[in-house]
């Protein structure tokens, strides 16, 4: 920690301190228990386990802390962990994601509730250290939970809650909590952080029932099913990925009840929308600057503007994306992300939106931007263009059809 | 979970074929080839560990002919991991095991941890996950490398412990190049106990010497730490014979001094079996071609090729270090090197 503040006795349930994102992820691990966590150096996500450490060396909790070879590894040796009945941690960030994909890949086939992040980075080559959040999307279709937090006490509330989704029978799906490189890895928060009683209520102890692979226990997991089964084991995950909306709904409920932190929505926070006619909607840290604008405009201009930040993109909230937009003119999607050749040229959240909202018959103007690849800043000249663009969709004036903006980008 | 509680692990060294454990640990309901060694060797493998014992096997013959939905032959509990993560299955189970029962988690007791890979997903693709793993030294893990020389699974394409000039499907012999795999095969055993001095038991053997084998892992399992086992699995379908000759394959194998039985144990290397016999001088070295004339994917090869194998072997047994275990020495001048001063350094004399 680079500011070292005493820790403030704020009530019962918390105190607070300042911590940077990955601060706050270690603090959830310590209080979640962790049993094996495995780390390997990449930027920005390490901050986590340079952080978890500390803690260790500290004395602060008790973890099988490995050091793996490699990505790859690192995974593995979670997912065959987490079998034995371990409770795990792991994460990475942009290529390193990338080196790890079989792992990733298979570890949401097997159904085992490891948590991760994603510390969202650009993906090489050329090379880029900042956030881009086509890492974390890579794994959309692979059955993975996939929530963005905003704030370094969001990234903790949301690891907190990821255990417990994760870890829920119904569910027993792996959740990667995308951290928006630097923005939110490296910049300090104030952030409660609650205490171990507290979260004891909130998180039950990790139970694989009847799937621990143990000598008293004596399964096979994942043989070979070739064409006989793998069907019905596809629709099982889907099932279970259908069940974790009810489940984070739960958890989100019960973490309100005991943290009285979360917002009405466990999918969405809204932002001045309640008199808006137009919005956009974006995911992680972008929210800020786009926040600021609103705030701006409102004044300046008058401009009837608001914001939606989606919390979960996967499982993706249809129902309440669709309630939320469906009352505004306009809505644009900011994407961090790129998906070449696809629809429209857009992002991989407009797709995604597009398609939610093409059932309703009264739908909202769609307008897309790729903003701030790479990390680069979302300056105000750049949230007020977003904004003004949707605006002129919203009166009919659709700049060249669906064209994609790409914003500040130098032609 | 079943009620049944296994008893106690205790696994002392088998002194011959009547004292092995009546119990099979690895059945019926497994689909590999008439004559797999590999098989025999996953066979031996769970019967010298015992009920104890959990297995994860990676990606290659041993998993996809071995694991049939319904029809598992395994009677110990068992897990698929992928190719290149024997090492950190292996890793990972035995961390998880660990720290549950120091927290009190689980109920603490000894359990085998054994992760098993072939030789594409060992010496190939994951030698790295298992390099890494051999020096956690705080976790009790054996990784058993089977070797059929091949990536047999998928169609017989060569892998880095294919043997020099054999044909694989990646290898054929044509008009033009009648070799067109030149590599030698990569020394596994030796360079994984060169490299991982804390590793308290690494070792090479073969199904065809059952019981030495069984002994292996045992040793491995006793000793506790990362510890890592490669047999030598003659293969009917990739090396091209009649499946009734594996046994006798793998005895030629050891009996050529192509692959010397050894272990590595607490640093201190011996030689196993006939390989030990051929050392001592006590039983001759059978030229290569014993071997090679037995096997379909040497056909091929003409005099000068099986000169040269002779060749690369008798360096084995001649040039090496120590035969078939460690490829280098010191030049002859400098062969006092041998006999350096191997006392602590506060004793060591001072003459500089």
């Amino acid at each position: 920690m680079a500011v070292e503040v005493k820790p403030k006795e704020t009530s019962e349930i918390e105190t607070e301190q300042l911590a940077t994102g990955c601060e706050a992820i270690a603090e959830a691990i310590r209080l979640a228990d962790v049993d094996v966590m495995a780390a390997y150096p990449i930027r920005p996500y390490d901050g986590v386990m340079q952080a978890a450490a500390k803690l260790i060396a500290n004395g602060k909790m008790d973890v099988e802390y490995i050091v793996a070879d490699g990505e790859h590894s690192q995974f593995e040796i979670v997912k065959h962990a987490c079998a034995v009945g371990a409770r795990v941690f792991v994460g990475s960030s942009g290529v390193g994601w990338f080196y790890a994909f079989e792992a990733i890949a298979v570890t949401a086939g097997l159904r085992l509730p490891v948590v991760a992040i994603c510390g969202n980075r650009a993906l090489d080559d050329p090379g880029a250290f900042g956030t881009e959040h086509n890492d974390s999307l890579a794994v959309r279709d692979l059955g993975w939970l996939l929530p963005w937090a905003e704030t370094a006490q969001e990234a903790l509330d949301l690891a907190l809650m990821a255990w417990r989704v994760a870890e829920d029978k119904r569910v027993s799906l792996p959740v990667a909590i995308g951290l928006d490189g630097a923005f939110l890895t490296h910049s300090q928060h104030i952030v409660k952080i609650p205490t171990q009683a507290a979260v004891d209520k909130f998180l039950p102890k990790f139970d694989l029932g009847d799937r621990l692979l143990h000598p008293d226990n004596p399964i096979t997991i994942a043989p070979q099913v070739d064409q006989d089964w793998l069907m019905e084991i596809r629709r099982q995950n889907d099932a279970a990925m259908r069940n974790a909306l009810g489940v984070i709904r739960e958890a989100h409920t019960d973490f309100k009840k005991i943290f009285g932190r979360g917002g009405d929505s466990p999918f969405l926070d809204e932002y001045m929308t309640d008199d808006a006619e137009v919005v956009v909607i974006g995911q992680g840290t972008l929210s800020l600057p786009m926040k600021v604008a609103i705030r701006r405009l409102r004044k300046e201009r008058g401009l009837k503007i608001g914001l939606v930040r989606l919390k979960w993109f996967r499982p993706f909230p249809t129902e309440e994306v669709v309630k939320s937009l469906r009352r505004f003119k306009a809505v644009g999607v900011i994407d961090r992300d790129y998906s070449f050749g696809s629809p429209y040229y857009g992002g991989v959240l407009y797709n995604e939106i597009r398609s939610a909202l093409y059932s309703q018959a009264k739908r909202p103007v769609i307008v897309a931007f790729i903003a701030g690849l790479g990390g680069r800043e979302i300056e105000q000249p750049m949230a007020t263009e977003i904004f003004e663009k949707t605006m002129a969709a919203a009166k009919g004036d659709l700049a060249g059809g669906d064209t994609c903006h790409w914003i500040g980008v130098r032609e | 979970m079943t009620t049944e509680i296994m008893p106690a692990q205790n696994l002392p060294q088998i002194k011959g074929v009547k004292d092995v454990p009546y119990d099979e640990l690895f059945v019926s309901g497994h689909r590999t080839c008439q004559g797999c060694e590999s098989a025999l060797v996953m066979r031996h493998m769970v019967k010298a560990a015992g009920p104890r014992t959990i297995v994860l096997g990676s990606t290659g013959c041993m998993y996809v002919a071995n694991t049939t939905y319904y029809t598992t032959p395994w009677v110990v509990p068992w897990m698929h991991t992928q190719l290149g993560a024997s090492g950190s299955a292996a890793l990972g189970t035995a961390a998880g095991l660990k720290v549950l029962m120091r927290k009190g988690k689980l109920k603490n007791e000894k359990i085998n941890v054994i992760a098993f890979c072939g030789d594409g997903g060992g010496a190939d693709m994951g030698i790295g996950a298992i390099s890494a793993t051999l020096t956690h030294k705080d976790y009790n893990c054996l990784v058993l490398l089977y070797d059929n020389e091949s990536y047999a699974n998928t169609d017989i394409q060569l892998s880095s412990q294919t043997p020099y000039g054999a044909v694989t499907t990646f290898s054929p012999s044509g008009d033009t190049k009648r070799l067109m795999h030149t590599r030698w095969k990569k020394n596994v055993p030796g360079m994984l106990a060169a490299g991982h001095p804390e590793s308290r038991y690494i070792a090479a053997g073969c199904a065809a010497y059952a019981v030495d084998l069984m002994n292996k892992i045992r040793k491995a399992l006793e000793l506790g730490g990362p510890t890592f086992v490669h047999t030598l699995d003659p293969c009917p379908k990739g090396w091209d014979y009649h499946p009734q000759y594996s046994q006798e394959l793998g005895h030629l194998a050891v009996e050529t001094g192509i692959w010397p039985l050894y272990e590595v144990m607490d640093g201190v290397c011996n030689l196993t079996g006939p390989t030990r016999q051929i050392a001592e001088g006590r039983k001759k070295r059978k030229p290569v071609y014993e071997y090679l004339k037995r096997q379909g994917r040497f056909a091929h090869f003409i005099d000068e090729d099986v000169e040269h194998f002779q060749a690369q072997v008798d360096k084995m047994w001649t040039d090496w270090l120590i035969p078939g275990v460690i490829p280098f020495t010191v030049p002859a001048k400098d062969v006092a090197i041998l006999k350096i001063d191997k006392k602590p350094v506060h004793e060591q004399t001072k003459t500089a």
